[in-house]
């Protein structure tokens, strides 16, 4: 029998030939249109994993305080006292590509959905955003267009975004990356899972109408970005926070009547996707009329109900005669309910319109029994990666303590601060997080960028354990990292790094890290060097959460990050494995910010001290530098290895001196090294700081000392009074890799380092320093 | 003192209002849907901060016509207390609870921040426990906070002592620099001729945790219960 789909029309559903033959066999017969489409969507990468799932298998899932691991709609883990908290990461770079505000807006919107499905309450987001520079100016409407639809997804839902990292850099130019990371506090007595059960049993479909928007958002977002992607933009949904608000309140409270079965958020793929996961899932069948669904446009035909991805929709199977209950609580919140259909012995998924068959197709072929593809790694390194290795110091212009000898003309070592601080990717972010609500439900206790993670308190808001948590001081910290640069030069390395940063920063406010969730967001894994970078990368992130202890819950693959330029040649984007790790306070009084507190505090290094980095190449390097990249427009070297054991005894440290007390404040050492880190902490704290360098080896740069990444570094402020304890427990557990650089100073005082021998090397105004931090992005953002 | 705080669907500051007058100063607090017109015998009502209907005709425009704010503007009119927050200003002057109205702020951005105020009047119900003059930082977040009002009408609030909060520097000084949102004068709050209701942009209900780092304006809050809580 002759395929009834000419290869273009197969192909535009994004199913390759092989796959559509796998198709025709397990059916039996060839699919019809509307089926074609259902399988075209569900075997996306997006849907089910077809490259990655091989690779995603070596994170470890498992840990005492992991109640709920990868294939759920998120992640759970105990928070002790009763308190189970839900999270997830997810992207939504492609729409956002396209249409930022909608695509920002409704990436904030699933996230959300994933959470309060399960029945938590969310009370946080974080996001990780990559942009190109800000010179262009599609670059700039993008980074106003994602920011505003953040900000008027997660305002009117009415939760607090309270964390986030942004950085800029040509590789994202064409392919923004936008991923919104969401965590809520359980309210339900059961965590509500997908798995559909009990034959008889009715479907609900609950919440929004169904329209033609988001048509095969899930398969748009499994291709490259072309010119012609902007006429996809129906594939971008269009977001209702107001009726996400409705729907979460409805949620909950139907959740916690006992009548609902199971539930699950219809994301992308929509109908197809919700109704096939809950049957594969639960190992039953589900029976679906199109014609009960309620929707917003006439004339639709199943392939369209099937997949639409219209926006704040959810599938539930209810307790059979329970159903009115649950209609009455959504009509009351102005919302739809409608039984859509049941729940059947066989484990298909049976879609019906009109009185026919529309789509008939056994559920695990759509969700579980997928495609799958091993793909060879290649064994040499790519040429890319050998080239820069070929780098080294010796490239670099000379230096001395005076400063740095450009062929344009010298520097001083102020300047070259300044130029880092001027940098976008380490400037200020309050341009952006100002325009996010960062405090409603009043729990955040350290606001936006004021510490190196963001903590909330977890305190319950509703139901019974309300009034047992009034004042508790319970909290959680979270913290979303990567650094594309390092990962794009040693994906091995550069991934593990972003696990120890995370772990890192959450060790900073006082939080022990607990688990992580995961976004991988790379180019196309059918080219070798793409395939070897997700392999490296997914390896990094694997070994990362054994040595910190942080299992992977859940997370998100975003492939084919690529743009084609007008000859077609893809660039794919720096490979960024974003790390979303979450963390716990016993106390959120003792949540310790960056800023320096006080005048007179003394200030330490922990990690690589600054006397060793000469024979510390490895650790704390220029490679990959943010100083490389802006200061000289190179993108090369090795970035900095993980030195596990550093890490883990340094951030337990930093974790003990704020338990203690004796910790005023804490920062990492992460972009433009030690000087900027300094620098960080003494406009946040609106201090200065004096700090009198060691006697340094003739080998090591003055830039690497000043400027270098790495080292498992943090700087940290200690009242004058605990000065004692502090140093015999670092003596005694440390192993000398910890030293005192100088003092906090007062809020007229310059930050000034100098050398051994007391010749200032930067001597800079804090008000100076801060104007320039303060303002580089919307500097940049509103030149014309 | 019995609290009543008003549920529109959208609202998103209602359980941050009562987690203030119930579970940090004891005092009863009942939610009342948008749908219902009893006020379960209200001393204070609060219309609270969010997006109510989704704000997507004007701000506040539907949430006035809303069974719980025609029976908020009775109680008002019989001298009744009520404090209108965020959102809940916008609705009070959709309302015609107060005068002027609350445009989308000079930059068009939405703002959050901490800002200081400077505490107007110390008379009022709303304000007793400040000092004079007192200057006090209270958090902000609203993307239409601009206060507005045509100039007579603008004069005659100046003229009856009605503005309660105004946007200033740190040493309480009403400048330009200090004005978020392009408000006129600088108005951060106002309260009705007879001074029972106020209306405010800034958020008091968020800075009335110590364990969140600030108690600015949990003040307000203990001046209208003053009674309730002397008794406890």
């Amino acid at each position: 029998m002759v395929a009834p789909f000419s290869p273009d029309e197969i192909a535009s559903e994004g199913i390759k030939p092989d796959e559509y033959e796998e198709i025709v066999r397990r059916l039996g017969r060839h699919p019809n249109r509307a089926e074609l489409g259902m399988f075209g969507v569900m075997w996306s990468e997006h849907c089910c994993y077809k490259n990655s799932r091989p690779l995603l298998k070596q994170f470890p899932t498992e840990g005492d305080r992991i109640l709920v691991g990868p294939g759920e709609n998120a992640g759970v883990i105990d928070a002790g006292d009763g308190l189970r908290v839900a999270f997830k990461i997810e992207s939504h770079n492609h729409p956002s590509a396209v249409e930022p505000f909608q695509g920002a807006a409704t990436g904030v919107g699933g996230i959300l959905r994933d959470i309060f499905t399960m029945g938590a309450r969310p009370i946080a987001v974080l996001n990780a955003l990559r942009f190109g520079t800000l010179d262009n100016p599609r670059t700039r409407q993008i980074v106003s267009g994602v920011v505003s639809g953040i900000a008027h997804y997660g305002n009117c839902f009415g939760v607090p975004t309270v964390g986030g990292e942004v950085t800029f850099d040509q590789a994202y130019a064409g392919n923004p990356l936008v991923n919104a990371m969401a965590i809520g506090l359980m309210e339900t007595p059961e965590i509500v899972k997908s798995g559909a059960s009990g034959i008889g049993n009715p479907v609900l479909y609950v919440g929004s109408t169904t329209g033609r928007d988001g048509m095969g958002g899930a398969s748009f977002a499994s291709a490259e970005l072309t010119d012609a992607s902007q006429d996809d933009r129906p594939a971008v949904q269009v977001g209702d926070p107001f009726l996400e608000k409705s729907l979460v309140e409805a949620c909950l409270e139907a959740f916690k009547t006992g009548a609902v079965v199971a539930a699950q958020d219809m994301g992308a793929a929509g109908i197809t996707c919700s109704t096939s996961e809950m049957a594969a899932n639960g190992g039953v069948g589900v029976d679906v009329d199109l014609d009960q669904v309620p929707n917003r446009e006439t004339g639709m035909v199943p392939y369209e109900y099937l997949l639409s991805e219209s926006q704040e929709r959810m599938l539930f199977v209810a307790h059979k005669g329970r159903e009115a209950e649950l209609i009455e609580i959504f009509e009351r919140w102005g919302l739809h309910a409608v039984v859509v259909g049941e729940v059947i012995e066989e484990p298909m998924v049976r879609i019906r319109f009109q009185g026919e068959i529309a789509a008939e197709i056994p559920a695990n072929a759509l969700a579980n029994d997928t495609p799958l593809y091993h793909r060879e790694l290649m064994t040499d390194l790519p040429d890319y990666v050998k080239t820069a290795r070929q780098w080294s110091e010796a490239a670099l212009p000379l230096c001395d303590r005076a400063g740095l000898h450009l062929q344009a003309g010298s520097q001083t070592w102020t300047d070259v601060l300044k130029t880092l601080l001027d940098s976008p990717t380490i400037a200020s972010k309050q341009w952006i997080y100002r325009q996010y609500d960062h405090q409603v439900q009043n729990n955040t206790v350290l606001l936006p960028g004021g510490a190196d993670a963001a903590v909330i308190r977890l305190r319950p808001q509703t139901g019974d354990q309300a009034a047992a948590f009034v004042n508790t001081r319970k909290g959680l910290a979270a913290t979303v990292d990567c650094n594309g640069r390092h990962v794009y030069l040693d994906p091995y390395e550069g991934a593990k790094g972003a696990i120890a940063e995370a772990a890192r920063n959450l060790s900073c406010v006082g939080a022990t890290p607990v688990a992580v969730t995961d976004n991988l967001n790379f180019g196309s894994p059918e080219k070798p060097i793409g395939y070897w970078q997700l392999a490296e990368a997914t390896r990094g992130l694997a070994d990362g959460c054994r040595d910190f202890g942080t299992p992977v819950t859940g997370g998100n693959v975003s492939l084919y990050n690529e743009t084609l330029d007008s000859e077609g040649k893809p660039t794919p984007i720096y490979p960024t494995p974003v790390v979303g790790m979450v963390g716990l306070l016993d106390d959120v009084t003792q949540a310790t910010g960056q800023g320096w507190r006080q005048a007179g505090d003394q200030i330490y290094l922990l990690g690589v001290k600054l006397a060793a980095i000469a024979d510390a190449p490895d650790h704390v390097t220029l490679g990959g530098s943010e100083y490389l990249a802006v200061v000289h427009d190179t993108v090369a070297g090795r970035p900095p290895k993980v030195d596990v054991t550093l890490e883990q005894s340094v951030q337990a440290a930093c974790r003990h001196g704020i338990l203690q007390g004796w910790v005023q404040s804490a920062h990492d050492a992460a972009e433009g090294g030690l000087a900027v880190a300094l620098a960080e902490s003494c406009i946040s704290g609106q201090l200065g700081a004096r700090i009198q360098l060691p006697e340094i080896a003739a080998a090591a740069r003055w830039d690497r000392l000043l400027f270098g990444e790495g080292g498992a570094r943090i700087i940290v402020s200690v009242a004058p009074t605990a000065i004692a304890a502090w140093e015999a427990y670092l003596q005694a557990h440390l192993d000398g890799n910890w030293q005192k650089l100088g003092t906090v100073g007062q809020p007229a005082e310059p930050l000034q380092i100098t050398t051994a021998d007391s010749q200032a090397i930067i001597d800079a105004a804090i008000a100076d320093l801060a104007a320039v931090w303060a303002s580089a992005i919307e500097r940049r953002l509103t030149a014309s | 003192m019995n609290v009543s705080v008003i549920v529109f669907p959208g609202a998103n500051c209602d359980r941050d209002a009562a987690y203030v007058t119930r579970d940090l100063l004891g005092q009863p607090t009942q939610m009342i849907w948008h749908e219902d017109r009893d006020l379960k015998n209200a001393d204070l009502v609060i219309v609270p901060g969010g997006f109510s209907y989704g704000d997507y005709l004007r701000c506040g425009a539907i949430a006035r016509f809303s069974p719980a704010l025609q029976a908020t503007v009775e109680h008002a009119q019989r001298g009744g207390l009520v404090i209108g927050i965020c959102n809940g200003f916008q609705i009070l002057t959709e309302a015609g609870l107060l005068p002027g109205a609350l445009m989308r702020n000079r930059d068009l951005h939405f703002i959050c921040d901490r800002v200081p105020l400077r505490v107007e009047r110390t008379d009022l119900v709303w304000t007793q426990h400040y000092p004079d003059q007192a200057v006090i930082t209270v958090p902000i977040a609203h993307g239409e906070g601009c206060y507005y009002a045509d100039a007579d009408t603008l004069q005659a609030i100046e003229d009856h002592g009605q503005v309660v909060f105004r946007y200033c520097d740190a040493t309480g000084a009403p400048t330009p620099e200090s004005n978020p949102n392009g408000s006129l004068n600088n108005i951060a709050g106002i309260c009705n001729r007879q001074g029972n209701v106020l209306g405010m942009m800034p958020h008091p209900e968020r800075v009335s945790d110590p364990l969140l780092g600030g108690t600015d304006g949990l003040a307000l809050f203990q001046s209208v219960m003053s009674k309730q809580l002397q008794t406890i």
